[in-house]
């Protein structure tokens, strides 16, 4: 097999992972650590437990800036960006004209700055930016800073870790987003993340990515956690996977994120193929993203089948795997809407054998954001 | 007298009498990760050299195991159902998958003693 690595990219914290002794693999065309010496069983129960410490530099950074960037971006997406409040961030997703699911992302208005800051997926950044840049032409323009690094700090004792390193930090409360100084560097932080836990994403310039790095590894309660440890957090904690559990092959009413639509959307129709999806929020879809929990204790992976009881295929498992903090094995996927409903029993078709499984609420830790002090 | 042999699908399989056991090996363990489940096959099994035995599960993977030699399966690590995670404690001990009879010794002699096994793993 070829070697690959030399034209993989490397985020500002690549040796750092390999001094940690960091199994890598290619993602979105980088070189990154799927797991470190722990292992992904303890990297997720560590996450859980205490905080764990993530590189995300190779997602989407970038700023929007004009006239009126929020009003410009509701042209794409359906979230509720104008009435976003300063101080805030927000998730959104990025529609075609057709209204499906071009990509997922988060949105940010900094306190007294015109510009909106956005993360997007990695695998899709290029893409997305050139998207945007391309359909608000006039109205807004798109700095990307794919040069800067991204930290996500998760766990329940993250607010106490951070506040050490970024005093003051720890008032923050979910959703909420500061420009602060982090180990002596300038720093853009949320309270959020994608693990169901509490915790913040740090953005950094990328020389400083190594030297926050290694001053959160120094604090005894973190770990570094791989892309494994990463894609168990999020499962469990019910949350999509761009290219898996969401692409443009559905909309958000089949994706089950209709939640994600401003309710001043809803009224005005004005994003991208309002009618069509707005007519899916009130009439309802074939099909829907769900929650499955298989009963026995065999894992039921991505693309297997999903089945009613009589053997006919009624949807596909869209990620799916082993729940470490459930011990117990959990998935997510799409069935026709008459089997969407929680406790419905279906089978999973894996190894050619039928496994008992039921829809489920997600998700199935039960998130623990820091909403109020 | 017991002898163990492996193959490059990273099983190990050791003969004793007229038994043989069957096992995923160190290596094969660690690259693995934390196995999470195994599917195990039944006894009465009759199962060919190089066929589809078992499963294993790490977090994030799903790998076929192999029977590295053709027999009849006569016993399957209970063990590993409850506790899947001594396959990666103890992979070429407490961690074994099945156990065969009616092994042949040729099939059995075809495939790589320990010293090969631990050239042929470095050449990976």
């Amino acid at each position: 097999m070829a070697d690959t690595s030399e034209t993989l990219l490397k985020t500002p914290l690549h040796a750092l992972h390999v001094e940690l002794g960091a199994k890598m693999v290619p993602f979105a065309g980088y070189d990154m650590p799927v797991q470190y010496p722990a292992g992904v069983l303890k990297e997720h129960l560590h996450t859980r437990e205490k905080a764990g410490l993530f590189d995300v530099s190779h997602m989407g950074q970038a700023f929007l800036s004009g006239a009126d960037p929020a009003k410009a971006l509701e042209r794409l997406t359906p979230a509720d960006v104008i009435g976003l409040k300063e101080g805030m961030q927000r998730y959104g997703l990025l529609l075609n004209d057709q209204g499906t699911i071009k990509d997922d992302f988060m949105f940010s208005k900094l306190a007294g700055e015109a510009d909106m800051y956005l993360v997007v997926n990695a695998g899709t950044k290029e893409g997305d930016y050139a998207y945007i840049a391309d359909k608000l032409e006039g109205a807004a323009t798109v700095a990307t800073r794919f040069d800067r690094a991204l930290l996500a700090l998760q766990g329940p004792m993250a607010g106490a870790v951070l506040e050490r390193l970024s005093p003051g930090i720890d008032k923050l409360t979910f959703m909420k987003v500061v420009r602060a100084t982090v180990a002596g560097c300038p720093a853009i932080v949320s309270r959020s993340g994608y693990t169901g836990e509490d915790g913040f994403e740090i953005s950094i310039e990328g020389k400083d990515g190594e030297r926050v790095a290694r001053a959160l590894l120094a604090e005894s309660e973190v770990l570094p956690i791989g892309l494994g440890a990463r894609d168990s957090l999020r499962l469990e904690a019910g949350l999509c996977l761009y290219g898996h559990d969401i692409d443009e092959t559905v909309t958000p009413v089949e994706a089950s994120l209709v939640w994600s639509i401003g309710k001043r959307r809803k009224m005005d129709r004005d994003f991208p193929a309002a009618e069509k999806i707005m007519d899916q929020v009130f009439n309802g879809v074939a099909r829907k993203r769900v929650g499955i929990l298989p009963i026995g204790k065999a894992p039921a992976r991505e693309h297997t089948q999903v089945a009613d009881k009589t053997g006919r295929v009624i949807g596909e498992i869209t990620s799916g795997g082993f729940g470490p903090s459930l011990n117990a094995p959990v998935a997510m996927g799409y069935v026709e809407t008459a089997f969407a409903a929680d406790g419905t029993e279906i089978d999973l078709i894996v190894r050619g054998k039928p496994m008992p499984a039921r829809i489920a609420p997600m998700p199935f830790v039960p998130h623990r954001y820091r909403r109020a002090i | 007298m017991s002898e163990t042999r492996f193959t490059d699908q990273h099983e190990w399989v050791r003969v004793d009498g007229a038994e043989a056991t069957v096992g995923i090996t160190k290596f094969a363990a660690e690259q693995l990760g934390d196995v999470v489940f195994v599917e195990l096959p039944e006894a009465g099994r009759k199962v060919g050299a190089g066929g589809e035995a078992a499963v294993v599960e790490s977090v994030k993977a799903a790998s076929e195991v192999y029977a590295p030699v053709s027999g009849e399966v006569t016993a399957a690590n209970a063990a590993l159902t409850d506790d899947p995670a001594k396959v990666n404690a103890d992979p070429e001990g407490d961690g074994w998958f099945f156990k065969l009879k009616g092994v042949e010794e040729a099939e059995f002699g075809k495939l790589m003693t320990k010293a090969q096994y631990d050239e042929f793993v470095k050449g990976l």
